[in-house]
């Protein structure tokens, strides 16, 4: 027999405050631990958990209220989970100074959604980033956390095609 | 043999990884001994990857190259050869302060680092006492390469004076500005140059910590900066300060993505772990920063000049510029460029001789329409204003700003009034949320051009009032700068606001 719904979920959960209680205990000597805090919960989980929330803001001595307030001020974290992948392309001045908004246009075609979203079988979340430093050779993008510059349609298909296999 | 292969990101997003794995290959074949050193960037963008070869201590360049050239680079054939690297004009035109050690040395050997300077200034400095290290930096005329411009000699000497038990050197390594990468590839090729001016500014001002907010989108740097830090600690260049008594440590930490947070208070915010919303000022960071204590906060690249300041000296420094901008520049030449990269020079070389004669004008070939300089809040410059020459209040003259001295060059089919309305839209993607100008400006901004753009030519006086609201009403510089930009466009390219109107009738 399935355990019912709610006892996977109170597993899953378990699991989520274990981890967070080490993540958090990582970080407490530090000065300003939160963001660090967040930025390990989000590499362990693909997003913040909302179960989690309470459990870091009562480690910091901070209302749920304030935890959720700095989760949602900073692009970086995401209170869902993404795609398998992530798909950021620059679209700064730099970058589109050669190209870089037809190229943003090419990618939301081609996967067939906009900024922010996934792909509907879950491959692919497409987001802008605002300057990755490579502005001397745009437009750039950054596929799983590897840069890549003097990215054209071509290229881009050929990345993509890269992330489906 | 050694060899050297770029680590800097913009090297390895045009393939630098693959052309290292393609050496270490064919070297393995010929049955060579060879060293392969992953080393920073020299500047020379348009040649990523460019890899050296060090021959009886000349170092031979070779670039762009592709893992196809590189049976042809050992058999000395390759048509990637451009000679030795120090011969090159882009080098030998520049005047190397900062970025000295760029590209030269292996960014995480700190014998090498010594070998090339390092230290000297530091060792220096831990004779002088605090009071004569400030003034050093004040004679030096350094002024925040961040944007505002400040003098970091002032800013230290308020720091210095505070009294407090604790006092904090902050490094703003948040590098948001489109066209800027000096940071990063100081960061990625010398490491432990920002972290020597670190532990100088901390000597100076009696502070005893320190923190790089280094945003999260340069992953590379932030690997190199980790490591140099932890090779910093273990040979007491942080900690007792090279046996000295006394005491420095420093932290990395990454941002999280929020461009405002370059700005110095929200940065301080964000650092606390709250919402990177701006603070009013007064107080100044300088005497209630991180925690409330007296901050130094510095730019990468101000940072990173203070070890050169203390190794020749604070008058060879203030030697070179323009006006009151003393020093070098480290320019960033980007966007549709023939030759992008990193030029550092001293002040008061102008824009014109820049885009058309280091850079050689546009990637495309086409005509150079505008060049914005000074990141997303600085002006759009048009050809008739070429002639300006390259220094703080000359850009400020101009109605614009040299900022972190980002050059983004644009060619003949570039949509001004696209840009405008892009720089209203970033102002509202970035807003902190907590003043009206900039929050609600930014968006009534996107909305007026839009209508420009439908035709209305009435709404470009409501355009003009909306910017001098945002000017004189915004927190900071996002909501107060934003104006700069879609300004400067409707200033000169009118035409383009007005045959929206034309097209549409
Ligand atoms: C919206 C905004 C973004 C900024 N971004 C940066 C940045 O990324 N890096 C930086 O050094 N300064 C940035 N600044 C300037 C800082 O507020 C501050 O002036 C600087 O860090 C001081 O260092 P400096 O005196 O060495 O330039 C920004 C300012 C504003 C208003
Ligand atoms: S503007 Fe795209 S990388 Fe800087």
């Amino acid at each position: 027999m399935q355990p019912p719904q709610s006892t996977q979920n109170a597993l899953a959960e378990t699991d989520i405050l274990a981890e967070t209680d080490q993540i958090v205990s990582r970080h407490m000597t530090r000065e300003g631990p939160l963001l660090p805090i967040l930025h390990d919960m989000q590499d362990s989980f693909g997003h913040i958990p909302a179960a989690a929330i309470p459990r870091i803001a009562d480690h910091l001595n901070l209302t749920r209220a304030e935890v959720h307030g700095v989760i949602s001020f900073y692009h970086d974290f995401r209170d869902q989970p993404a795609g398998r992948h992530s798909l950021k392309i620059c679209r700064s001045e730099a970058c589109q100074a050669v190209g870089g908004a037809a190229l943003s246009d090419h990618a939301k075609r081609r996967l067939g959604i906009d900024w922010h979203q996934t792909t509907e079988d879950g491959g692919i979340t497409l987001e802008p980033i605002y300057c990755l430093g490579l502005c001397a050779c745009g437009p750039a993008v950054l596929v799983d956390g590897d840069v890549v510059a003097r990215v054209d349609a071509d290229r881009l298909d050929t990345l993509i095609e890269g992330l489906s296999e | 043999m050694k060899i050297y292969v770029p680590r800097d990101a913009a090297a390895r997003a045009l393939g630098a990884d693959a052309v290292a794995k393609a050496l270490a290959a064919e070297a393995g074949r010929r049955g060579m001994d060879v060293e392969i050193i992953r080393n920073g960037s020299r500047g020379m963008v348009w040649l990523e990857p460019l890899v050296e070869i060090d021959r009886d201590g000349v170092r031979h360049a070779f670039g762009p190259m592709t893992p196809a050239d590189v049976p042809g680079l050992f058999d000395g054939d390759g048509d990637k050869a451009l000679g030795p690297t120090e011969d090159l004009d882009w080098m030998r035109r520049q005047t190397r302060l900062t970025f000295a050690r760029c590209g030269v040395i292996d960014p995480l050997s700190l014998s090498d680092y010594e070998a090339h300077g390092g230290l000297t200034g530091l060792r220096r400095a831990l004779g002088m006492g605090a009071e004569a290290i400030v003034e050093e930096v004040t004679a030096s005329g350094l002024r925040g390469r961040g944007g505002a411009g400040f003098p970091t000699g002032i800013k230290w000497n308020t720091v210095r004076q505070a009294d407090a038990d604790q006092k904090y050197i902050v490094c703003n390594a948040d590098e948001g500005d489109s066209g800027t990468f000096a940071d990063r590839m100081i960061m990625e090729g010398d490491p432990f140059s920002l972290i020597e001016g670190m532990v100088i500014a901390g000597l100076g001002v009696g502070a005893t910590q320190g923190y790089v907010y280094l945003r999260s989108e340069y992953p590379d740097a932030i690997d190199v900066m980790e490591r140099a830090v932890d090779i910093a600690r273990n040979n007491n260049v942080l900690g007792d300060v090279l046996h000295s008594g006394h005491h420095f440590d420093m932290e990395i930490r990454v941002g999280a993505g929020a461009y405002v947070c370059g700005e110095e208070t929200s940065l301080l915010n964000s650092l606390e772990g709250k919402r990177g919303v701006v603070r009013a000022k007064p107080p100044l960071p300088a005497l209630e920063g991180f925690l409330g204590k007296p901050t130094v906060v510095n730019n990468v690249i101000s940072l990173a000049t203070v070890p050169v300041i203390f190794e020749r000296g604070a008058q060879h420094y203030a030697d070179f510029g323009l006006g009151r901008s003393r020093g070098t520049v480290t320019l960033q030449i980007a966007g549709n460029v023939a030759r992008g990269g990193l030029f550092e020079t001293a002040f008061g070389v102008s824009l014109g001789e820049v885009v058309n004669d280091i850079a050689g004008g546009t990637l495309s070939g086409r005509p150079v329409k505008a060049v914005q300089v000074g990141g997303p809040l600085g002006a759009y410059l048009p050809v008739s204003k070429f002639d300006t020459p390259l220094g703080y209040e000359e850009l400020d003259a101009q109605g614009g700003l040299i900022g972190h001295a980002g050059l983004v060059v644009f060619d003949d089919t570039a949509d001004m009034r696209g840009l405008a309305r892009f720089a209203m839209e970033f102002c509202a993607v970035e807003s902190c949320g907590k003043c009206t100008p900039c929050r609600i400006g930014a968006v009534r901004g996107v909305e007026t051009i839009d209508r420009i753009g439908q035709g209305d030519a009435s709404a470009i006086p409501l355009l003009e009032d909306l910017c001098e609201t945002m000017k004189d009403g915004s927190l900071c510089a996002l909501g107060g700068f934003t104006p700069f930009p879609v300004m400067s466009a409707l200033t000169h390219f009118p035409d383009e606001f007005a045959a929206a109107k034309e097209a549409a009738e």
